[in-house]
């Protein structure tokens, strides 16, 4: 089972890379928040599959706590920060 | 037994991982993405939770039950969050003046 | 009566926050404890006029039955939603088969909590999106295909409405 936990862990990262590529190929910048939202939803399993594999599950249940709440955080943030921004939903390379 | 049903929650939530990042290079447009991107990647973070509770609880001890509700505290708290994310991010959007992209037919 | 009512109110969020206090720290012996007493009834004090606002109790258990009943439900929506959506991502003529459209409509529900459930509980269920709500009731959702927008509101604004009683 370990090593189940290590290879599914390893095809997460793999996956991480196609929100990757919407973050920074995006057309708009909304596009680049998604992006960032979906890589981090996927980082909060990946802390806990890390903790299985150092045996420390117990301290990195805290650590994705915490990574879930500044995911959230960080979302709201910055699309509040661009709420009236001209140009927000144009294309730009 | 509880170990076979932990890898096939975690598998099945893989699979809806793979749809969310799938969705968010296929379809057209920002509103149609952000449907793929938070919703589907919600539910395999609750299927994929599940099953590492699940593989927490199989040897039970105090501290592994704890482990386990705070797994669970982690789902529900991704529960209540994400849709006000996505909306919040979908507000955005809609004051900026961005068209959602429609049939042409 | 006034008195009693904050102090009830008071007890009952230290309950609530000492046993999330419990389960975070995980240590049991009494140094751990007395700090979890002390903070807890510090911050319930403090926050005593935020966490519980309806008017009376017996308002607050017919609403968490309501919940009760009603979270299921919408957890087996959730999935069937996403078993569609998946389908629809993974197909191979997927864009002959989406047809994003924005739907308008005024709800019936007049309570701000049961219109902030009913909107959360549409972007929770995958295809449907809220892009707008007021607090009169007016919604504007996005919807992915014809097969997601069909049912709305239908069903599940009859059962938030059960919840707060209207």
């Amino acid at each position: 089972m370990d090593n189940f936990i290590l290879f599914s862990a390893m095809v997460l990262t793999i996956l991480m890379v196609v929100p990757l590529y919407r973050a920074v190929m995006g057309p708009t910048i909304l596009d680049r928040f998604m992006g960032v939202n979906a890589i981090g939803s996927k980082t909060t399993v990946l802390l806990i599959m890390i903790g299985f594999i150092f045996n420390r599950v117990d301290m990195f249940i805290d650590i994705a706590l915490a990574y879930a709440l500044l995911n959230f955080i960080a979302v709201i943030a910055s699309s509040r920060y661009f709420h009236k921004r001209k140009g927000l939903g144009e294309e730009m390379k | 037994m509880i170990i076979w049903i932990s890898a096939l929650l975690i598998i099945i939530g893989f699979v809806f991982f793979l749809g969310g990042s799938l969705g968010m290079i296929r379809l057209p447009d920002f509103y149609s993405r952000l449907h793929a991107a938070g919703m589907l990647d919600t539910m395999g973070v609750f299927l994929s939770m599940a099953g590492l509770a699940l593989y927490v609880v199989h040897d039970f001890t105090l501290g592994n039950f704890l482990s386990a509700l705070k797994i669970i505290l982690i789902v529900v708290f991704v529960f209540i969050t994400s849709p006000t994310a996505t909306h919040a991010i979908v507000d955005a959007g809609v004051r900026a003046g961005l068209k959602p992209w429609t049939k042409k037919n | 009566m006034k008195k009693t009512r904050r102090k009830s109110i008071v007890f009952t969020n230290f309950l609530i926050l000492f046993f999330f206090w419990m389960i975070f720290s995980g240590k049991f012996d009494a140094f751990h404890l007395t700090l979890g007493v002390l903070s807890c009834s510090l911050v319930a004090w403090m926050a005593a006029d935020f966490l519980i606002t309806a008017p009376s109790f017996a308002t607050i258990a017919k609403q968490w039955i309501g919940f009760s009943k009603y979270i299921p439900w919408l957890l087996w929506q959730i999935v069937l939603a996403n078993i569609h959506v998946l389908r629809l991502v993974l197909s191979r003529d997927m864009n002959s088969r989406i047809n994003p459209q924005i739907i308008k409509f005024r709800s019936t529900i007049k309570s701000q909590m049961g219109l902030v459930t009913f909107a959360n509980s549409i972007t929770l269920t995958p295809g449907t999106i809220t892009v707008a709500a007021t607090t009169y009731g007016d919604m504007a959702i996005h919807a992915i295909d014809n097969e997601s927008a069909a049912p709305l509101p239908g069903d599940m604004e009859k059962r938030i409405a059960k919840i707060f009683g209207e």
